[in-house]
């Protein structure tokens, strides 16, 4: 295994074009190297990207959004006050991975592009609105993160491709954001079930919103009509029936040992509600 | 296979090694510096008793390559006892929260980033500190209330 350590994205991506076999890049590792010990990937390029500029930074943009370095770990999200109450649902999602060990390593980049339909930290980054912006071959662009997860440990990012920031919106006025999952016990698992709601108020009513559903379907998934059930709403009892019906419609689940599908579809509609009311309050300024 | 030379610093000495690039930085503490008080449970980040600080950060050592500790500060449970035993240690043994130790060296060094950055935890926060260190034979009540007793006994020693 050939270890890099490139100092620009560009070098990364040009290392990653040519790498003729298997490459992973590296960034906390958590799954990386789980994968390699156990050898589910054996890889004949690692690519370590914790060398170049700025990727441990969290930087507020011109316009009020956020940019994440890929290498930020779960530690330092959680720490970082601006972050928590701009977007306590991104830093909530994040922080539930693993323990205070693998909170001290794991990404969000490595989150999303590990690819699995019940990473925590997906559904609040898709809620949020957030994007990614990706360095290539062919320079860089930006794309939401919904595009990102191609199905279970699959991305849609083609060879020589990786991510090189995380980029939240600003926040706005009058806006709140919220994840739950459900899990047997009451740390340290995988979610069965996610949820993460996004929205923003004029005065009582919602007047935007995005809930995305997590271990639900292939990959976490945007639902529309969940969010549609709840904009132009006060998010009373009807709203909230027409939410969880949305959301346990657009559940696609299957059944494995976490969960059966038809546990997860009830639960998914429970978690719809429950998250909608957090942002709900917090958008109001009530309630962490 | 190309070694790396990895230079590095442990328990506030320096250390250097010929790390394979696969090899990780509990492979490198326990058999190229001799470090074996550090322990592989695992080996996926699920146990903890690999747990070292680098850079003031808890880590699972299993989880990050050797050649990722360059220009890295680590620590390990042997920079833990000075002349005498850190307070942890000793209401470790004050409070038998061990039996067969195996988890010791990680709780030990967890429990110390924990108290490093909350001098006084509550009980509901040790036991989410510490989710990521599996002990199979106390039960961990013994263990909640030994770094307790040792929380305090820092607080008044300060």
């Amino acid at each position: 295994m050939r270890y890099h350590k490139p100092t620009s994205f560009t070098d990364a991506s040009a290392i990653a074009a040519a790498a003729p076999g298997t490459l992973r890049f590296l960034a906390g590792g958590t799954d990386v190297l789980v994968q390699m010990r156990a050898g589910m990937v054996q890889p004949d390029d690692l690519i370590d990207l914790k060398h170049i500029p700025d990727v441990g930074e969290i930087r507020q943009t011109a316009d009020g959004g956020w940019r994440i370095g890929i290498a930020v770990p779960g530690v330092v999200l959680g720490a970082h006050e601006g972050l928590k109450r701009d977007w306590p649902g991104v830093v909530e999602g994040m922080n539930l991975v693993g323990s205070t060990q693998v909170q001290g390593r794991a990404t969000l980049a490595g989150n999303l592009c590990n690819g699995s339909p019940a990473a925590d930290s997906v559904p609040g980054m898709i809620a949020a609105g957030a994007r990614v912006e990706v360095t290539g071959p062919k320079g860089s662009r930006e794309i939401a993160v919904e595009q990102i997860p191609a199905g279970p440990g699959k991305t849609n990012l083609t060879k020589g491709e990786l991510i090189s920031a995380i980029l939240l919106p600003p926040r706005g006025k009058n806006g709140g954001d919220a994840y739950l999952r459900f899990i047997p016990r009451t740390e340290m698992d995988i979610a069965v079930v996610g949820c993460a709601v996004n929205l923003r108020l004029d005065v009582d009513k919602i007047i935007e919103a995005r809930v995305a559903l997590g271990a639900v379907a292939p990959t976490v998934i945007l639902s529309e009509a969940a969010a549609r059930a709840i904009i132009g709403t006060t998010l009373d009892a009807s709203a909230l029936q027409a939410l969880t019906s949305a959301a346990e419609a657009g559940a696609k689940p299957i059944s494995d040992k976490r969960g059966t599908a038809e546990f997860r579809t009830e639960v998914v509609g429970v978690l719809a509600r429950r998250a909608a009311k957090i942002a709900y309050d917090r958008a109001k300024g009530q309630g962490k | 296979m190309t070694k790396i030379h990895v230079t590095t610093t442990v328990n506030g000495d320096p250390a250097e090694f010929l790390a394979d690039p696969r090899e990780t930085l509990l492979d490198a503490l326990r058999d190229q510096l001799g470090l074996t008080g550090t322990k592989e449970g695992c080996g996926t980040g699920d146990c903890g008793a690999c747990s070292v600080i680098v850079d003031g950060v808890l880590v699972c050592s299993c989880l990050m390559l050797a050649a990722e500790a360059e220009g890295k500060t680590v620590e390990t449970i042997e920079g833990m006892a000075g002349e005498e035993l850190h307070p942890l240690q000793r209401q470790f043994i004050e409070h038998a929260a061990l039996q067969c130790g195996f988890c010791t060296p990680g709780i030990l060094v967890a429990a110390k980033a924990l108290l490093e950055r909350n001098p006084d935890p509550t009980d509901t926060e040790i036991r989410y500190w510490l989710a990521g260190n599996l002990c199979r034979c106390t039960g961990y009540d013994k263990i909640i209330r030994a770094v307790q007793d040792a929380a305090a006994e820092m607080r008044g020693a300060a």
